[in-house]
């Protein structure tokens, strides 16, 4: 089972995963990322999201 | 331009040579063999360069052991002495000189002005102001000079209106800040245009906190007027100005000849709307137009990928280099706006990932399309290489201009 989080201390709002999925990655008014359910299907996009997020804000829990 | 003192013209530094759209080879070679090297630049620094696509990465996400910090305590290599509060007043706002908490609490201030949910508001304003440029070059009829009246002009009022800056002050903004970024410029001139720049900003800055606008400059002063200084309003308008018309605007520029020289993909990008936004990322990776990132310092012994950098020294990260790493992508010495790889790292990576790169990706995905659309048959007036005007000592590589025509003209 793998969980998606989001580390929104870490986040600095670069928002390329809502650019590479928006079904899942949302950002607040302040640019922070929101995911759009507590528990994510972590799919391909889910991980290419993760990979290739600038501050490391997002990880995947094995 | 070079040449306006008289000065000999510095040897261009390894990390900013090209031929044409592709990085000087001797960086690829590097990459290739795993080299981690010191180079020459003109200022006299000798930083480690960086070329790998996963090394890169490490250096750029790992603020704590490679720090933007080192230019608030020590003079940038060939720039006047300064007392540490004269450099502490010149870097304030600076995003690109804090590391974190400093950087984290200017940066919060700013994220949110250039989510994808605002930038979706500004696209309509974006496409107007794409539109009425198009106009222009057409009632003006061919050739016309690309960079002048469409690549430079459109990002740079896209950024004066979301600042909130007076376009009609743009001849002189847009000179200073070439003389700021151009190597081959001396240090006192380019220490010159820094410091005139700052007192610009520095009116600006006093204009909006006597009666904040609505645009970036007066929601940072009304929302949170109390948590910054003025010298980092300053330093923060100064920073987003010359980032905001100096990137973008190279990308139109030397993408648009990038595409001219592949009419498939060309085609591909004026005729499908679904093309542009993957086009987009592929031209931002493969002429990855800011040679490098700021200069970091090792903040300890280290080593990158086994190659020991001791605790001070500088290290140049080439990101055209890193962008062309086979680690990244497979063929990756060839144009193909069909595949949208991620993970490039032309906006950077890491905390200090470019703030406006929604803005950029925007700006692109309308301007590309419409400026095809509007001129099908666009094409450049002389194919001489020997013609071309590639800026070669800025710090973001381009065009100097690029003349085009269309329709029946010669």
């Amino acid at each position: 089972m793998s969980t998606l989080k989001a580390n929104r201390d870490v986040c600095i709002g670069a928002g390329v995963c809502v650019m590479t999925d928006h079904a899942v990655f949302d950002q607040d008014e302040d640019g922070i990322v929101t995911l759009s359910s507590a528990d994510p299907t972590v799919d391909d996009a889910v991980r290419g999201a993760v990979a290739s997020c600038p501050s490391g804000a997002l990880s995947i829990e094995e | 331009m070079a040449g306006t003192t008289g000065t000999v013209t510095p040897e261009l530094p390894l990390h900013m040579k090209r031929r044409r759209f592709d990085p000087a080879p001797e960086l690829g070679t590097m990459r290739d063999e795993g080299r981690i090297t010191r180079i020459r630049t003109p200022l006299g620094a000798e930083p480690w360069v960086v070329t790998r696509w996963s090394d890169v990465r490490e250096v750029l996400g790992d603020a704590q052991r490679f720090s933007n910090a080192w230019m608030r305590s020590r003079p940038m290599p060939g720039m006047a002495e300064r007392s540490p509060e004269e450099i502490a007043t010149l870097r304030a706002g600076n995003l690109l000189t804090y590391d974190p908490p400093e950087h984290t609490r200017l940066r919060r201030m700013l994220t949110g002005e250039f989510t994808g949910r605002r930038m979706r508001r500004l696209e309509p304003r974006v496409h107007e102001i794409v539109e009425s440029h198009l106009d222009a070059m057409e009632q003006a009829g061919s050739p016309a000079d690309l960079v002048a009246d469409f690549a430079l002009p459109v990002p740079s009022l896209v950024i004066c209106e979301l600042l909130g800056v007076p376009y009609e002050d743009r001849a002189e903004f847009q000179e200073r800040s070439g003389r700021l970024l151009n190597l081959s410029v001396p240090m006192a001139e380019r220490e010159a245009a820094g410091a005139e720049q700052r007192a610009y900003m520095a009116d600006l800055v006093a204009r909006e906190q006597a009666g904040p606008g609505d645009a970036l400059l007066g929601t940072l002063i009304r929302e949170h007027g109390d948590d910054i200084t003025t010298d980092e309003l300053i330093g923060i308008a100064g920073l987003l100005l010359i980032a905001g018309h100096e990137t973008t605007s190279n990308m139109l520029g030397l993408g648009t000849l990038a595409l001219l020289e592949h009419p498939d993909q060309l085609a591909l990008v004026r005729d499908d709307p679904e093309a542009i936004g993957p086009a987009v990322e592929e031209l931002l990776r493969w002429l990855s137009i800011v040679h490098s990132g700021t200069f970091k310092v090792a903040t300890e012994d280290t080593e990158i990928s086994g190659t020991r950098i001791p605790a001070g020294d500088l290290l140049l990260l080439s990101l055209p280099a890193a962008n062309r790493d086979p680690e990244l992508l497979a063929d990756p010495e060839t144009l193909d706006v069909r595949r949208g790889t991620l993970g490039h790292v032309a906006f950077g990576h890491g905390i200090h990932h470019c703030l406006g790169a929604p803005l950029a990706r925007m700006e692109m995905r309308i301007a590309f399309p419409a400026l095809l659309k509007r001129f099908p048959d666009l094409r450049v007036v002389s194919a001489d290489p020997a013609e071309e005007r590639f800026r070669s000592f800025t710090v973001v590589y381009g065009m100097e201009s690029l003349p085009v025509t269309w329709g029946g003209a010669p």
